[in-house]
């Protein structure tokens, strides 16, 4: 790691006086191997790193094996288990309610890309501050083995099916629908899918994280393009990346023009370090070319693809008070009886 | 002018034969959608109304934007009653499509103001009729094409209030109103509304009886449509989130609140609104935005009709299991389907109750009338952050979209009720904390909102099963027990519900009681006197709410006979009454309409008759 982060404080806390088990959650009930839980372990990792506040945190999800995690990490914050592909407008709701909580959603390729590609899409039209995760599979876990809309076309079923269509992907939707943060990882690279949590942790706006994770009961097959062998025999990342939480120090011993550093919202900074190829994760255009070009070379190609950290948020787009919804007073929630006498005069 | 004046065509009588008819007709406008009509039908609306004259406005309309036939009927009752009236004496025929079958829908006797471009056979001897030269004032005037339309229909407005006697001051005045002091446009229309006026000063006779003259029946009352009125109500309920998609005839409601938000709900400082409004892409997007904000602690609602609401039926059911307060409006139409998107209906009312897989059950608010609209409007909030759970206002088109002459809707009369609502300094005190614990034997929990600090506090909200803790449990007696304590909770709502109102007979205790709500109202209230006068002496009771009060099941046993009258097929509310007060079930008697159409006294007093004389 080209990285070096000073710290100082008491070890074993973070910022906030936090160790890592305030991040933890209850003991996983998903299978043994699951990428999904190792997501959910950077997840902890990252909010630890980045000492979030779990009690300005909501954690958000749909329905699924995926959708399950929440309850695996961040015990100290409160969560909703939604409906299957409805999560992101739950998410909308209540994220204009309280706009001083971040979201940090999970959902899977078919709560985001079968069910609910309909709200994914909306969601990211809106821009809601949001961390969103789809640990994709490219099958349905809970229903044992069925196809999900990410699933590669000839993905063989364990009973034989065949899958005739050809699959959605994620990252390309993303970027389609205007989406500002858009990377894509996979869950052997638990480094990267930490840096990339803590780098959208502090993105101001939806950042879609679409993490390859394997299914070790159902989609696990050598030649599937969501599993463990594929996956390390094909990633391919775009740069080295880390995240420099607020208030710390960076020693960053990169040769000279090999690395780029991008202040975020919430004062971290992003270091991205080029690799092979010169990569410019500002534009879109780039990103559409580069996941068409993997998809043409059968490759896994991982990073932020995509950061436009211009965009309004919802909150603002709405036009809202500064001040929580849920925080304001009575009195500011309910006009005053003389605006009444007065509206009530044009109906006379 | 050129033209001669013009003596009214085939009229019954000599003018001096017929006693002039005061401040009561009705009168139906036939136009072609989307030919500016509204403008004008509201204007001689309110001008009646300012004149002191009880009425009512109903707009028949089409799904369409533009040229299929449309009636706007407005009534005027010097006895103050404002219902539907299935036949008017006066017709303002201005779609040559529709003339034929409207001349004959006339009452005997009646007017008929024509568009004298109509070229139709005057098939009706009986009728008094009146030509408005519609295109010589329009060349005369001369107004800019776009407005052209629009001007074209305050013709009709002129020569009407000429003949009838409204006052052009009040014209002008309600003009006003209506284009919020726009004074170009005031101008513009007025103009043709006096050129039009003018000419039949010159050139027609009076030769009906029927007048407007001053009352002073109005006086306190505002004219408001439903929506417009609910979404005032939600405003000064303190609605934080509003999640909703465009449907007829709801739409109006989360536009209005679009509308007066920036005036009533913007911080003063920073000029930023305390409330977000947000179009969903869908009716499930709109629920689900609703069920979030509602979760997160902040009061938030949703508007929708049939289509919509079956969208709905998914959030409603997690939001119920979940216990999140949420507020629900549904303007009725007429389903199933896609049903007549413009035309009104009551048969949503046991898809609300119901609503959602499994044992799910919701209360229902029935307001009738656009001042109650306001009530519930702030009122439901208080009852679904009480209850912690989805509260359904049935609202219907006919009080959504019509201008109803109404009482202005009081102020909150107390203050906002969050329920029960842990923070952290609580979450002290407490020994140990369970989201789903009947700690008070009401079956309501305590809950604690996200962004509370206490690490004792924090629950998983989850559709899935789980015990009080809100952790999933598979468990037999985790699930029944939480089912039940459900039930008790949904006990206790009915003691939070608005009462009915109870009319009773002025001579002592009918024995025959009638059971109504919602937009009916005021045709009940009219066939009543009609029965009366008929020797038939009836108590009224107005449901507000389900589920129902003891007074209703009290009500019931109290008469020896009682009608359920509402606007479905099936006698919906009848069903929830037989199942709320099973051994009186068979003397509930059943009697629906389910036109489309607003319903009016004569049905009632009809349809009551029949059964009785059978």
């Amino acid at each position: 790691m080209a990285v070096e982060v000073q710290e100082a404080r008491p070890t074993g806390v973070n910022l906030l006086g936090l160790g890592r088990g305030d991040y933890r959650g209850l003991p996983s009930t998903l299978c043994a191997g699951c990428g999904h839980n190792s997501i959910s372990s950077q997840i902890i990792a990252a909010c630890y790193e980045m000492s979030v506040p779990p009690w300005k945190t909501i954690k958000l999800s749909g329905i699924g094996c995926s959708s399950k995690s929440p309850a695996y990490f961040l015990n100290r914050s409160h969560g909703f288990n939604g409906l299957h592909g409805r999560m992101p407008s739950l998410a909308t709701g209540a994220l204009v309610a309280n706009r001083g909580l971040r979201g940090i959603a999970v959902s899977g390729d078919g709560d985001t890309a079968s069910i609910g590609i309909g709200q994914f899409i909306h969601m990211l039209r809106r821009n809601i501050p949001m961390v969103y995760i789809v640990e994709n599979n490219g099958v349905y876990g809970l229903t044992k083995g069925q196809f999900s809309a990410t699933a590669d076309k000839g993905q063989v079923l364990k009973k034989g099916m065949e899958n005739p269509f050809n699959p959605v992907d994620i990252c390309i939707e993303a970027l389609a629908a205007n989406c500002g943060f858009v990377a894509r990882s996979f869950a052997g690279d638990p480094r990267q899918v930490k840096e990339l949590i803590k780098a959208a942790l502090g993105y101001n706006g939806t950042a879609v994280l679409d993490i390859i994770s394997p299914c070790v009961t159902f989609n696990n097959r050598d030649e599937s393009t969501k599993s463990y062998t594929w996956g390390k025999e094909h990633e391919d990342p775009i740069h080295d990346m880390s995240v420099i939480p607020e208030r710390e120090e960076i020693h960053v011993d990169y040769e000279p023009g090999t690395a780029t550093t991008v202040e975020m919202h919430d004062g971290s900074r992003l270091v991205l370090h080029k690799l092979e190829r010169d990569y410019n994760p500002r534009d879109r255009m780039s990103a559409l070319m580069l996941l068409e070009q993997a998809r043409v070379n059968n490759e896994l190609i991982t990073g932020l693809l995509y950061l436009n950290d211009e965009q309004p948020i919802l909150q603002d787009t709405a036009g809202l008070v500064d001040t929580p919804i849920v925080d304001l007073s009575p009195e500011a929630l309910r006009p005053s009886p003389e605006s009444l006498e007065q509206l009530l005069a044009d109906f006379r | 002018m050129s033209m001669p004046a013009v003596a009214a065509q085939g009229s019954g009588a000599a003018p001096m034969e017929r006693p002039p008819i005061l401040n009561e007709f009705s009168m139906v406008v036939a136009t072609v959608n989307g030919s500016g009509s509204q403008t004008s039908n509201m204007a001689i609306l309110r001008a009646l109304f300012r004149m002191g004259v009880p009425v009512g406005g109903k707009n028949l309309f089409p799904s369409n934007i533009q040229g299929l036939p449309t009636w706007f009927t407005i009534r005027a009752s010097a006895h103050g009653f404002t219902a539907r009236r299935e036949r008017s004496e006066i017709l303002v025929a201005m779609n040559p499509a529709t003339f034929i079958e409207d001349l004959a829908g006339l009452s005997p006797g009646g007017v008929c103001f024509y568009n004298d471009t109509i070229t139709a056979p005057r098939t009706r001897e009986d009728i008094t009729f009146y030509p408005i030269p519609v295109e010589e004032l329009l060349r005369e005037l001369n107004p800019a094409k776009a407005l052209r339309d629009y001007v074209a229909n305050m013709a009709y407005v002129g020569v009407v209030a000429q003949l009838l006697g409204i006052d052009l001051a009040e014209v002008r005045g309600a003009l006003e109103t209506h284009f919020h002091g726009k004074a170009k446009a005031v101008e513009s229309n007025m103009a043709m509304v006096e050129a039009a006026a003018g000419w039949a000063r010159q050139n027609l006779v009076k030769q009906d009886p029927y007048l407007v003259q001053r009352d002073r029946q109005t006086e306190g009352k505002i004219m408001i449509d439903g929506n417009t009125a609910a979404a005032l109500g939600a405003l000064y309920g303190g609605v934080g989130v509003v999640g909703w998609y465009p449907i007829t005839p709801a739409s109006s409601l989360a536009e209005s609140i679009q509308e007066y938000a920036p005036s009533l709900r913007t911080d003063p400082e920073t000029g930023k609104l305390t409330v977000a409004i947000i179009q969903a892409e869908d009716e499930i997007a709109g629920a689900g935005i609703a069920v979030g904000a509602g979760w997160m602690g902040a009061r938030s609602m949703t508007s929708t009709s049939g289509p919509g609401l079956s969208l709905m039926a998914e959030y409603v059911g997690l939001a119920f299991f979940v216990e999140v307060p949420v507020v629900i409006w549904d303007v009725q139409r007429m389903g199933p389907g896609t049903g007549l998107p413009t035309r009104t209906s009551q048969g949503d009312i046991l898809f609300a109750r119901f609503m959602g897989h499994g044992d799910t059950k919701h209360p229902l608010l029935l307001p009738g009338s656009p001042t109650e609209c306001f009530e519930f409007g702030w009122k439901a909030f208080d009852i679904a952050e009480r209850l912690q759970t989805p509260v359904f206002v049935l609202s219907d088109l006919d009080i959504g979209m019509n201008l109803w002459m109404t009482d202005p809707p009081a102020y909150p009369d107390k203050p906002m009720d969050r329920g029960k609502v842990l923070t952290d300094e609580d979450l002290e005190q407490v020994g140990d904390f369970a989201r789903y614990r009947d700690v008070d034997g009401d079956g309501i929990g305590y809950r604690t909102l996200p962004g509370s600090k206490n690490p004792k506090g924090v629950w998983f909200a989850r559709g899935t099963g789980h015990n009080e803790k809100a952790v999933y449990s598979e468990r037999a007696d985790d699930w029944t027990k939480n089912m039940e304590r459900l039930w008790r909770k949904l006990e206790t709502g009915r003691k939070l519900m608005p009462l009915p109102v109870i009319e009773r007979a002025p001579n002592g205790q009918a024995e025959i009681g009638l059971i109504a709500f919602g937009s009916t109202d005021p045709a009940i209230l009219e066939a009543r006197e009609r029965l009366a006068a008929q020797g038939i002496a009836t108590d009224y009771l107005r449901l507000r709410a389900v589920p129902f009060a003891p007074e209703v099941e009290a009500f019931i046993r109290g008469h020896r006979r009682v009608y359920v009258i509402e606007m479905n097929t099936d006698g919906q509310m009848r069903q929830l009454l037989q199942l709320d007060v099973p051994d009186q079930a068979a003397k509930l008697r059943s009697l629906t309409i389910n036109s489309g159409l607003p319903m009016s006294a004569r049905w009632v007093t009809e349809a009551l008759l029949a059964v009785e004389e059978a």
